[in-house]
C-alpha cells in the first residue's frame, strides 16, 4: 500500500535555514545540509528546500547547498524558490534536486510549466500554489513569498497547472503559515478532491494532530510541516508514530 | 570495477552516481564510476547503469539521438551478456514497446510493454508517487538481505507489463499488482528508484555491484 509521506521543510536563506513567521521576522538556525542528514536519519520520505528570498537575491547558494545534501542523503528532495527559467530548473535537477517547485513563475508565465513538464517529465514539476482565503469557499492565488496578490482564482490554478502538466501540488495556506493554527482544511480537501495528481498539505503545522488532520480531513497524500521538526520539538518518528496510532498508512 | 551511468541527458544522474559510490565503499569494493554515453567507455565497463526520467519516448529518442550508443548497449548486453541496471523508465526500455505519448520502440530485451497505471476511475492519483511495498516473488541474488514487504521509493505513471512472468522478482500493489523489478539473465532492472530509498535502496545497489553471473 502506498504510504502518506511526512515532508520536513527547511526555509532556506543565504545557505542557512530560517523559519518565518508569516514569511517575515526570520529566525536564523543552522546548516541546511546537516539538518537534512538529521531528518534523512529519522526516515523522513522526503526533502524540501524552499529558497525563500530567492526571487530577489544569488541563486549560486541554493545549487551548492543542493549538491552536498544530494552527495550525503539517499532520499528525493524537492527544491523551490526562484524558480523562473527551464535553465533554473535544470541547474537544480543536475545539481541533485528530485522535483522542482515553480510558483511565482507558473503565474507569471503561462508556459513554464507545460515546458518544463515536456522537457524534464511531469514526475519532477511540483507546481507551488500559495493562496489565501478573501471570502468563504474562495481562495485567491499570492505570488512573491505571499506579497502579491494575483486575482486569480487558487482552485481554477490548480486545476490548469494539472492540465499542464504538473506532477504534483504544494498547497500551502498563506492564512496559516507560520501560525500553529493547522492547515486550512477546506482548501486542501477542496484541492486534493479536484486534482488528480497528488497533493502536500502545507502551512500553519503546530501539534502532530494536524498532520492527521491534514490527511484524513484533508485528503492530502502529503503533509509538509517545518517549525515542530526544525526546533526539535517532535522528531519524524514521533509524527509517524502519532499517524500510525491514528490508522493513518504511514512508512516506520 | 570499472561501472558507467549512462549519461543521454536525463533526470538526476548524480545521485545513482553517488548512491553507487557510497555501496561500493559499503562492500569495501574498489571502484571507478563514470558518468558518460561514450560507446567506447561503455565498452570497457564491467557494469552500467542505465537511469531514465521523463517519457519512455523522450528517453528512447535521447538514446537514439547518440551515435553508437544504442549499438553499444545492445553488444553489452546481448552480445557480451554483462550486467546492467535499468532504473525507472531505464527499467521500461528494456521492453519491446512504450504507449507513452505515441507508441515507441523499446531495446525488446525482455518480450514486454509499458502501459499507463490503470488510475480505477480516478479512485489513484498519478503519479504513483512516494514509498511503496514490495513484495518479493522468488528467492534473487539482487534481493539479499531485503526484507518481503520492504519500502522503496516510486515515481510513475506508467507500468511494465510482461507475459515472461519468469522474469518477475517483485510487485507492488496500486490498485492493481504492478511489476516493480525484473531479472533476465544478466538484465536486471527496478520501476523504483534505489538510489533514492534510504538504507534499502543502497542495498540493492550493493547486490547488484557483487552480482556474479
Amino acid at each position: 500500500m502506498l504510504k502518506n509521506r511526512i515532508i520536513p521543510c527547511l526555509d532556506v536563506k543565504n545557505g542557512r535555514v530560517v523559519k518565518g513567521i508569516n514569511f517575515v521576522d526570520l529566525v536564523d538556525a543552522g546548516d541546511p545540509v546537516e539538518q537534512a542528514k538529521i531528518y534523512d536519519q529519522q526516515g523522513a520520505d522526503e526533502l524540501c528546500f524552499l529558497d525563500i528570498t530567492a526571487s530577489n537575491e544569488n541563486r549560486s547558494i541554493i545549487l551548492n547547498t543542493v549538491k552536498k545534501t544530494a552527495e550525503k542523503c539517499f532520499m528525493p528532495l524537492t527544491v523551490g524558490g526562484g524558480v523562473r527559467t527551464l535553465e533554473d530548473i535544470r541547474n537544480l535537477l543536475l545539481a541533485g534536486a528530485d522535483k522542482v517547485s515553480i510558483n511565482t513563475a507558473a503565474v507569471n508565465n503561462k508556459n513554464l510549466v507545460k515546458e518544463s513538464a515536456e522537457k524534464f517529465g511531469s514526475q519532477c514539476i511540483v507546481v507551488a500554489v500559495d493562496a489565501k482565503k478573501i471570502k468563504e469557499n474562495k481562495w485567491e492565488i499570492f505570488t512573491h513569498g505571499g506579497r502579491k496578490s494575483t486575482g486569480i482564482d487558487a482552485l481554477k490554478f490548480a486545476e490548469k497547472m494539472e492540465k499542464m502538466g504538473a506532477g504534483e501540488i504544494l498547497l500551502t495556506s498563506m492564512d496559516r503559515d507560520g501560525t500553529k493554527r493547522g492547515y486550512d482544511l477546506d482548501l486542501t480537501k477542496k484541492v486534493s478532491n479536484l486534482v488528480n495528481i497528488p497533493v502536500i498539505a502545507s502551512g500553519g503545522v503546530g501539534s502532530l494532530d494536524h498532520l492527521h488532520q491534514g490527511i484524513k480531513i484533508g485528503k492530502a497524500n502529503a503533509v509538509l510541516a517545518a517549525s515542530i521538526f526544525h526546533f526539535g520539538e517532535f522528531s519524524i518518528q514521533d509524527a509517524k508514530k502519532y499517524l500510525d496510532s491514528k490508522g493513518i498508512p504511514v512508512r516506520i | 570495477m570499472s561501472i558507467t551511468v549512462i549519461d543521454y541527458g536525463s533526470g538526476n544522474l548524480k545521485s545513482a552516481a553517488k548512491a553507487l559510490e557510497t555501496a561500493a565503499n559499503n562492500i569495501n569494493l574498489t571502484s571507478k564510476i563514470l558518468v558518460t554515453s561514450d560507446p567506447k567507455k561503455i565498452k570497457q565497463s564491467d557494469k552500467i547503469i542505465l537511469p531514465g526520467q521523463g517519457s519512455f519516448r523522450d528517453c528512447y529518442l535521447g538514446i537514439k539521438k547518440i551515435s553508437g550508443l544504442s549499438e553499444a548497449l545492445n553488444e553489452f548486453v546481448l552480445e557480451k551478456k554483462k550486467p546492467i541496471l535499468g532504473i525507472c523508465v531505464g527499467m521500461q526500455l528494456f521492453a519491446k514497446t512504450g504507449y507513452e505519448s505515441e507508441e515507441t520502440k523499446g531495446f525488446g530485451w525482455i518480450d514486454a510493454e509499458v502501459r499507463k497505471i490503470n488510475n480505477m476511475n480516478k479512485k489513484l492519483k498519478l503519479p504513483h508517487m512516494g514509498w511503496n511495498e514490495i513484495e518479493l516473488k522468488k528467492d534473487c541474488f539482487l534481493f539479499s538481505n531485503i526484507k518481503n514487504k520492504s519500502h522503496v521509493y516510486f515515481i510513475h505513471s506508467y507500468e511494465f507489463k510482461t507475459k515472461q512472468k519468469d522474469c518477475v522478482v517483485a510487485t507492488t500493489n496500486y490498485g492493481n499488482s504492478i511489476i516493480v523489478s525484473v531479472v533476465k539473465g544478466n538484465i536486471f532492472g527496478t520501476q523504483f528508484h534505489p538510489e533514492k530509498s534510504q538504507k534499502n535502496g543502497l542495498v540493492i545497489l550493493e547486490n547488484f555491484l557483487k552480482w556474479k553471473l
